[in-house]
């Protein structure tokens, strides 16, 4: 009985020793190498990718922003993303999808809701959208809720109002969707899209020439 | 070019990436697992260990050391998650909650990574960087350590040794996972991953162009260290709630591919590990095609489902977008998920719960098989060579002749040890989802109704107990039931089945090898993977039928 106390004893003393030197390894040695070689080579994109616009930082390229008003391009809606509960010091993103399935009543209603929402604040003289035209991307939230892009389709639908509201051609702002498009990444891994927040940063730049 | 030839141009590229990994990385980890030299930094690690490991264990030694390696690290890692508040270096988090901390434990030191906490608020730099991606790194090592223990059962005879516990776990992490993952870590933030350790961010919001008045708060975090190991040691544990959804984790459609391309590769890649350890690779090559078979079926038809995008809301909005991210498209979020669920991953790139119901099926149809195309790290090849023997014992019921395998007798022992092996599982998970559904407050977790809403718990308890750890994550589940019981699925899902593996090891190692005669059926011909395919099929399909009707099927035949 004794015995076979102080091996399991003994045992469990050769775990805690392996556990603590692998601790050192992988999650001591490991994590900090990485940081310093990402922080040596990548320094920007290693910190969060930030951008800047009139030399003060405004978000980062990766994390998508929710509340510009109709003179800018929207982003899509992020119905799962929320706040904190918990360390409340802090006022956190908490990144999150709504997790509704597609028979879900509310998830209906809400894809109903910003359908006709898309609709209505981009048709305007000159220009109607359909709803048939509107792509799926402009009325579901993203996994993260905090997607920085939408598709180059939904970019486009946007064309019209946004040069109405900054007064400026429709070919303009064309142009400048254009140029902010980016297509699969060698032409096939990934799907095309546009970065909502550095469109609108070129955006602001634009209407502050003329 | 369209979503859908992207998408299958990705997943092609993705196979050529695997087959261009395959022998290299089954040669190098063969090579681990045979060597008699140790390298110094090991013999240091040995030295504090104080463990020798050129001694040879038998199964129930081997046993011995990978309950106690995991016992401590659960009581590590829960006492870790409560001193949180007290500890240097955590963002001045608090401590878990008991219940939410033991689950969490057990959670990443079974390969689960199942989350009831939310990354980003409640887990500071120590716990996720010396506690989380700890176990990240040695949970894989001890599941490769466990299948190959099984494959030097069936390697050696008449002796019952399976090789030393502390070698293989400790050359697992050394020579295997900390080399790939560094590389990956570094890819990953050349991507976009962060990798800092920053407090919390505080930085200006656009909003409107000109008032810079908003402000949003993110952490920073050494993301791109956790997330290579995550993916590669198929964990899946995210740093932050949205998981490889999170733009810091999964910046890009490039490093998405990457993502699912460290899932598949060492799960893969151990089936030549297997040929070779047991002197024929045309062997592991049986296997590796039953996987792949699997393997592609899946990822074909969630393709279909989900570009087909049946359901109430997709129709009207013309696409199952919802908790999919745009820089990943259909294609890229449906291999994403048919990989993590097939595997032992449970990360997410795209939100399972909000996929097409057929969609959600699927990936639930994938743990369900017992995580073994390819499975994962290490749990896959063992789960696949149990399925083996039950396919070679059918095959020998159909002939009336005493079945073998790899040169060994399959007999009454270990026909009874399989059958053990493949009963633990469903009995947690029906088990389990039938008391949760009977009792009152359960089902107040829900987020959905009806089919979906019993699809949530389902898919909860198979997650659990097949150690995936992804969820239909409208689910409630840091109640002290969920915390509680899916704790419980993890641990007797994990350690269970890995007592029968080590002890048919051990009584395969015992046997004397039987030479193959004409009689003997041919195990790395495309006969034995078509009836293996079907052995895992059947098997699978007849457990769970039922309750899959109640759920996905019952949603995916409605719209």
């Amino acid at each position: 009985m004794n015995n076979s106390v102080t091996n399991t004893a003994r045992l469990l003393g050769a775990g805690l020793r392996a556990l603590l030197a692998l601790t050192l390894v992988t999650g001591v040695i490991y994590p900090l190498v990485v940081t310093g070689i990402a922080q040596g080579l990548f320094h920007n994109k290693a910190n969060g990718s930030e951008v800047k616009a009139d030399g003060k930082v405004v978000g980062s390229s990766l994390i998508g922003q929710q509340g510009y008003s109709l003179d800018y391009f929207q982003p899509r809606p992020a119905n799962g993303l929320g706040e904190n509960s918990v360390n409340t010091q802090y006022k956190l993103i908490l990144s999150g999808a709504t997790n509704r399935s597609g028979d879900n009543p509310e998830l209906i209603k809400w894809v109903k809701e910003a359908q006709a929402k898309v609709v209505k604040e981009n048709s305007v003289s000159g220009y109607t959208v359909k709803p048939s035209q509107v792509p799926a991307d402009a009325v579901t939230s993203s996994g993260s809720g905090l997607d920085p892009d939408i598709s180059p389709a939904y970019a486009d639908l946007q064309v019209h109002r946004v040069a109405q509201r900054n007064d400026l051609s429709v070919a303009e702002v064309q142009k400048l969707v254009d140029e902010h498009t980016e297509g699969r990444t060698l032409g096939f891994i990934g799907e095309p899209r546009v970065n909502v927040l550095e469109l609108n940063i070129a955006l602001k730049e634009l209407t502050k020439d003329t | 070019m369209g979503p859908v030839p992207a998408g299958v141009l990705q997943l092609l590229a993705l196979m050529a990436a695997l087959a261009l990994a395959y022998r290299p990385l089954g040669d190098h980890m063969a090579k681990v697992y045979s060597s008699d030299k140790h390298w110094r930094v090991e013999k240091w690690i040995y030295k504090g260990i104080g463990a020798n490991p050129d001694t040879e264990m038998r199964w129930t030694a081997y046993l011995r050391g990978v309950l106690a390696f995991s016992v401590v690290g659960v009581l590590f890692l829960y006492l870790l998650q409560r001193l949180q508040g007290v500890l240097p270096g955590s963002l001045g988090f608090a401590a878990i909650d008991p219940d939410q901390a033991f689950n969490t434990a057990v959670s990443f030191v079974t390969n689960t990574n199942w989350q009831s906490y939310y990354g980003e608020q409640a887990m500071g730099h120590v716990v996720q960087t010396a506690g989380l991606a700890v176990q990240n790194f040695v949970s894989a090592a001890v599941g490769i350590a466990v299948a190959v223990a099984l494959v030097r059962g069936f390697a050696r005879s008449r002796t019952g040794e399976l090789g030393n516990f502390w070698a293989d776990l400790v050359r697992g992490v050394v020579r295997i996972l900390v080399p790939v993952a560094f590389v990956a870590a570094i890819v990953l933030v050349a991507c976009g991953a962060i990798q800092n350790f920053s407090g919390i961010h505080e930085v200006g919001q656009f909003v409107n162009g000109h008032s810079m008045g908003g402000s949003q708060q993110w952490n920073g975090g050494a993301v791109a260290s956790q997330e290579a190991i995550k993916e590669l040691g198929t964990n899946g544990g995210g740093y932050f709630n949205a998981n490889s959804a999170h733009p810091f984790e999964n910046p890009t459609p490039l490093s998405n591919l990457f993502e699912i391309f460290l899932i598949l590769v060492i799960p893969f890649a151990l089936t030549r590990t297997f040929g070779l350890m047991v002197g024929s690779v045309r062997q592991g090559y049986a296997i590796l095609a039953t996987m792949a078979t699997i393997w592609l079926g899946f990822t074909a038809l969630m393709m279909w489902t989900e570009f087909a995008h049946h359901g109430p809301a997709f129709d009207i909005a013309g696409g199952a977008y919802e908790g999919k991210e745009v820089r990943f498209g259909i294609g890229g979020s449906s291999i994403f998920a048919t990989a993590t669920t097939l595997t032992s991953t449970g990360a997410v790139n795209s939100f399972h719960s909000s996929f097409t119901g057929l969609g959600g099926g699927i990936t639930m149809l994938g743990m369900m098989l017992g995580e073994i195309a390819p499975g994962g790290t290490g749990s896959g090849l063992y789960g696949m060579l149990i399925m083996a023997i039950i396919a070679v014992f059918i095959a020998g019921l159909m002939v009336g002749r005493t079945p073998e395998y790899l040169g060994k007798k399959i007999g009454t022992r270990e026909i009874k040890l399989a059958a053990c092996y493949i009963l633990v599982t469903p009995a947690l998970v029906l088990v389990f989802t039938a008391f949760a559904m009977a009792l009152p407050t359960p089902a107040n977790s829900m987020t959905n109704s009806g089919a979906h809403g019993f699809s949530e718990i389902l898919y909860a308890y198979t997650s659990a107990s097949n150690n995936n750890g992804s969820a239909f994550a409208g689910l409630n589940a840091d109640t002290q039931w969920f915390n509680t019981t899916l704790g419980l699925c993890m641990l007797l899902g994990r350690f269970v089945p890995m007592v029968f593996v080590l002890a048919l090891a051990g009584s395969l190692a015992e046997q004397k090898p039987v030479p193959a005669t004409a009689g003997t059926l041919r195990t790395e011909k495309p006969l034995f993977t078509g009836l293996l395919v079907g052995a895992i099929l059947i098997i699978t399909g007849l457990t769970y039928f039922p309750a899959l009707a109640l759920g996905p099927l019952a949603e995916g035949l409605a719209s």
